[in-house]
């Protein structure tokens, strides 16, 4: 099941227009930024399929942006959201993509600084509800009915144990995970589905973790 | 855990429970949070609807212009005395227009089961209140109703306007909405279930045309009727009116609708009423030249 709380269909609790155009966008551009780890200083963002059509408005590029600012989908700061990054000397691009995606509210979101870049790729499935795809080139293979972190890491031994053991330190079983890595030795993911929901003083534990780089809620 | 309106039915009719019930414990056991907990998170959503139709009901404008002041509007003529199809359908839909209304202004919303279908649900818990009285924990229950067939339709359909259409919002929306006023009424689990199919039938392959890709036009007033259509399936159903075709049937039909429905109909802002001459006259008033595509700085 796709769906799992009913907060999923009464709420979220958001800035209008657009449930998933608006409070989805946000949330895909959030999830970018935890996973940088700080605001980028430039951001090209592609929109496919209705996102593409109709993001102007629906407000989709502002909220990309105040999710790359970190604003949750409530915040009213989001409506002037992309005069608020400009000011912070953010570098902004959109695209408007003719592809046809497999799902119709796809969007690209590719930021960086001086010190580095991050390339991810979400969907809106809907009711404000999403899903990440892609993470630098890593496919993730989500089902998108559980609760998932993402963590980045280097590619050490023992990295991949000590997030388990924090896990099985609070009771949360791991459903499903995967390890993915593009070189030995360089930047490594885990993928972990759980069954519970992971609350952020878990998050900042794990983070604290040697060789963990950043840590991502992508699915609550 | 219910898969399928059958199956929450069921669950609801052999503990002798209602659909609220069954939906609050379903949530303490995915979630593992308490019930005080759960309640409290509702309670949260149920202030900001409303603090929405309030503000709707004061009058508000689009940054568009499009929409704004029909909440108003129609408040007004409730007051004179005049009104045809009765004072609680049009408190519904004025209400459900209010929240729409500022939802198109980008105010605060609580999506029920989306922003663009977010004025169904409170409008008819709004204006049914007057003639009910429920207590603030019957209105927090009549979300949770709603919540169970949103999430059925989420998990066996969809809720997106550009996967499903209109129907899948609005439609949604209806449906939801109908289930919970039978609900507060009195009615059964297996009425609500009823007023959810009537309603849905109704609804099918209303396709999602937004003017500029604006939630404004035709959204607003398709809430309006979504109220409508959900407080007089709920009485048919609370009449003792049954639909021919069983509730997850009618779901499923929406889905394979949803489908089979052209993209041009679906969120994109390029059929319907999209690419009527107003609806492109306006588009291009709005943003000037409509739908370059390429690269844009901004």
């Amino acid at each position: 099941m796709k769906y799992k709380s009913v907060f999923d269909i009464i709420g979220p609790v958001m800035i209008g227009p657009s449930s998933s155009h608006t409070a989805g966008a946000a949330r895909i551009g959030r999830v970018a930024r935890s996973l940088f780890g700080r605001e980028p200083k430039w951001a090209k963002i592609s929109l496919y399929g209705s996102f593409a059509q109709t993001y102007k408005g629906h407000g989709t590029d502002v909220a990309i942006i105040g999710g790359l600012l970190d604003f949750d989908t409530f915040d009213e700061r989001i409506i002037g959201s992309i005069s608020i990054a400009q000011s912070n000397g953010m570098q902004i691009t959109f695209i408007e993509e003719e592809a046809i995606p497999e799902h119709p509210n796809t969007a690209k979101v590719f930021i960086g600084d001086d010190q580095g870049e991050l390339e991810l790729v979400g969907i809106s499935i809907g009711g404000g509800k999403i899903e990440i795809t892609e993470l630098n080139g890593f496919e993730l293979r989500l089902s998108g009915h559980h609760p998932a972190i993402l963590v980045v890491h280097n590619d050490r031994f023992g990295a991949i144990a000590s997030v388990s053991n924090i896990l099985a330190s609070h009771e949360l079983n791991i459903g499903h995970m995967e390890v993915s890595r593009k070189e030995k030795g360089m930047l490594a993911l885990m993928t972990i589905e759980v069954d519970q929901n992971i609350d952020d003083s878990v998050i900042k534990e794990l983070e604290a973790l040697d060789h963990v780089v950043k840590v991502a809620k992508i699915v609550e | 855990m219910f898969r399928n309106v059958a199956e929450l039915v069921e669950l609801a009719s052999t503990q002798n429970k209602k659909i609220s019930d069954i939906m609050i414990e379903q949530e303490m056991e995915v979630t593992g949070r308490t019930k005080e907990q759960i309640l409290e998170q509702m309670n949260v959503n149920l202030t900001v609807m409303e603090q929405a139709v309030e503000r709707g009901l004061n009058g508000v404008r689009s940054h568009s212009g499009l929409t704004g002041g029909d909440a108003v509007l129609l408040q007004k003529y409730i007051q004179s005395g005049k009104s045809l199809c009765g004072d609680t359908i049009l408190d519904a839909v004025s209400k459900a227009v209010a929240t729409n209304e500022v939802n198109a202004a980008m105010g605060t919303i609580c999506a029920t089961p989306t922003a663009g279908s977010a004025g169904v649900v409170p409008g008819t818990l709004f204006a049914v209140r007057d003639k009910l009285q429920p207590t603030r924990e019957q209105m927090i229950a009549f979300l949770f109703t709603s919540g169970a067939f949103g999430f059925v339709v989420a998990n066996n359909a969809s809720i997106s306007g550009a996967a499903g259409g209109c129907q899948a919002e609005v439609g949604s929306a209806a449906g939801m909405a109908a289930a919970a006023i039978v609900e507060m009424a009195g009615g059964t689990p297996a009425q609500c279930a009823e007023a959810m199919a009537i309603t849905l039938k109704n609804m099918l392959g209303l396709v999602c045309d937004p003017v500029a890709g604006l939630v404004e036009v035709p959204c607003v007033k398709r809430n309006a009727m979504g109220a409508a259509n959900a407080m007089v399936a709920a009485d048919m159903a609370l009449a003792g009116i049954t639909s021919r075709i069983p509730c997850d049937e009618v779901i499923d039909a929406m889905y394979k609708i949803g489908q089979t429905m052209p993209t041009a109909l679906k969120e994109t802002a390029q059929g319907g009423l999209a690419a009527t001459p107003t609806g492109r006259r306006l588009e291009a008033k709005i943003f000037g030249i409509p739908h370059v595509h390429g690269e844009q700085q901004q």
